[in-house]
């Protein structure tokens, strides 16, 4: 089956076993996401991609695409639920981006830069957790585990493995390794893995290759999540952007709402007004 | 001639690099000069912020005068802002968050390789040690969040500007960064 549907007023054309967040890919709109991937099953448990389908709510990445659909993705109070979201996982993890290896390749930290996330809004956790560098190529830094499950799918389904599971539920709920001592190192795991490339955090991480490129030339440092995702699909599907409208209802971006990339930081003071401002 | 603005800045559990960021702006310093006026911060010396527009907290809560000081800019300031990862989610100063606070004074003062004469410290002018080091969020209001380690110039001025104008301040994707 293929069709149309109106994502945020854009007509999106989609082809046959395309979910919602897919197809939207495939025609540049793009719908932030951190626990699925392309040509992986869908799975829906980040509830980033939430969006409102004829009215009701449900995950972009598990929703096939139907003909006729209408989809609100880009509207505030979806924002605000994905930036609350997204600040959840900073604070029930340990994500410390100054210190951290991924810092610039790191889609979560993408995400939380597209949602223009200033502040990590709740208490912070500081969970215990702890570092498993026993593997002589691959460490786990558990403290950035968001539990997207990617490298328990990809070890599953794409290697061959069934390396990685996870275990317990609620705030005990942890990454765990399939070998006797629970280490990585008496896993089979190789590097040449997917499991050991497919963690959209610094949670896994591939030794001797964090500074292969400097900080600030890093794929998110010279470019928005957003750009990155949907041209990786529109390259694929070999199709240019763009599409007609369907709703003269379209909203901005965040980054857009936000005025842009045009003179906030012109090299200009104005006189001193009353600030107006109170507590 | 309009009343010049004032500002004050601290350092909290932080390495100053905020503040060394800050004076990165350069030139742009002479035409902040014009316009605002500081009370508390490094380049004034002064013990306790008066009366204040803006205040700028550079680092995490770590000890009972962190506490203090932040609630005092708190009473004082009309807008308060969070300035770095430090401020914002406790930064560098929070890894000692997985440790006992005993053990890290006892490898700071006792154990530690290369302490010599090794004691604890124990004046009554020292600043008791909070059990965590914490975000400056979990201890009073903040009106805003400038993220960075350190934010760039670009991001203090953008920020300064704003709020001189009686603007939210915003940033645009290129200048917003956590590292």
């Amino acid at each position: 089956m293929s069709g149309t549907l109106c994502i945020d007023g854009i007509t999106v054309p989609f082809s046959d076993g395309q979910t919602i967040i897919e197809a939207a890919r495939s025609a540049g709109v793009y719908i932030p996401y951190l626990c699925h991937r392309p040509g992986y099953a869908p799975y829906g448990s980040c509830k980033l991609c939430t969006v409102k389908v004829n009215g009701r709510t449900n995950t972009a990445c598990t929703l096939p695409a139907a003909d006729g659909q209408t989809v609100i993705s880009n509207s505030p109070d979806l924002q605000y639920d994905r930036q609350r979201i997204t600040q959840m996982l900073f604070v029930e993890g340990n994500h410390f981006c100054p210190s951290c290896e991924k810092s610039g390749n790191c889609q979560l930290q993408a995400v939380a830069y597209h949602q223009n996330m200033l502040d990590n809004h709740y208490p912070h956790f500081y969970a215990q957790r702890e570092l498993d560098a026993s593997h002589p190529d691959i460490l786990i830094d558990h403290d950035r585990c968001i539990f997207c499950n990617l490298c328990v799918r990809a070890s599953k389904e794409k290697d061959g493995k069934e390396v990685f599971g996870i275990a317990g539920r609620g705030i005990n709920k942890r990454l765990i390794v399939n070998s006797p001592s629970g280490k990585l190192k008496d896993s089979d795991i190789s590097v040449n893995d997917e499991a050991a490339h497919v963690c959209p955090t610094g949670a896994i991480l591939v030794k001797r290759s964090a500074y292969l490129a400097p900080i600030g030339e890093r794929i998110y440092d010279q470019h928005p999540i957003s750009e990155v995702a949907c041209e990786k699909a529109a390259i694929k599907a070999g199709e240019a952007r763009g599409y007609g409208s369907c709703d003269p209802t379209r909203l901005p971006s965040p980054s857009q709402q936000n005025g842009g990339p045009d003179s906030h930081y012109a090299a200009t003071m104005p006189p001193a007004p009353d600030i107006k401002h109170g507590r | 001639m309009a009343a010049k603005i004032k500002i004050a800045t601290t350092s909290l559990a932080g390495c100053f690099g905020c503040h060394m960021s800050f004076l990165d702006i350069d030139e742009r310093l002479l035409k902040l000069a014009d316009v605002v006026e500081f009370d508390r911060s490094p380049l004034t010396d002064i013990e306790h912020c008066g009366p204040c527009d803006i205040g700028l907290i550079e680092g995490g809560v770590c000890n009972s005068e962190n506490v203090h000081v932040l609630r005092e800019f708190r009473a004082n300031c009309k807008i308060l802002v969070a300035v770095g990862a430090c401020a914002i989610n406790g930064g560098l100063p929070a890894l000692r968050n997985f440790f006992k606070l005993e053990d890290c004074l006892l490898e700071a003062y006792q154990d530690g390789i290369g302490v010599d004469n090794p004691q604890i410290p124990n004046d009554p002018e020292l600043p008791l040690l909070l059990d965590k080091v914490r975000p400056v969020h979990e201890i009073v209001k903040i009106d805003y969040f400038m993220p960075g380690c350190p934010p760039s110039a670009d991001v203090f001025w953008s920020y300064l500007s704003a709020l001189i104008e009686g603007r939210d301040p915003t940033l645009p994707y290129e200048l917003v960064h956590y590292d």
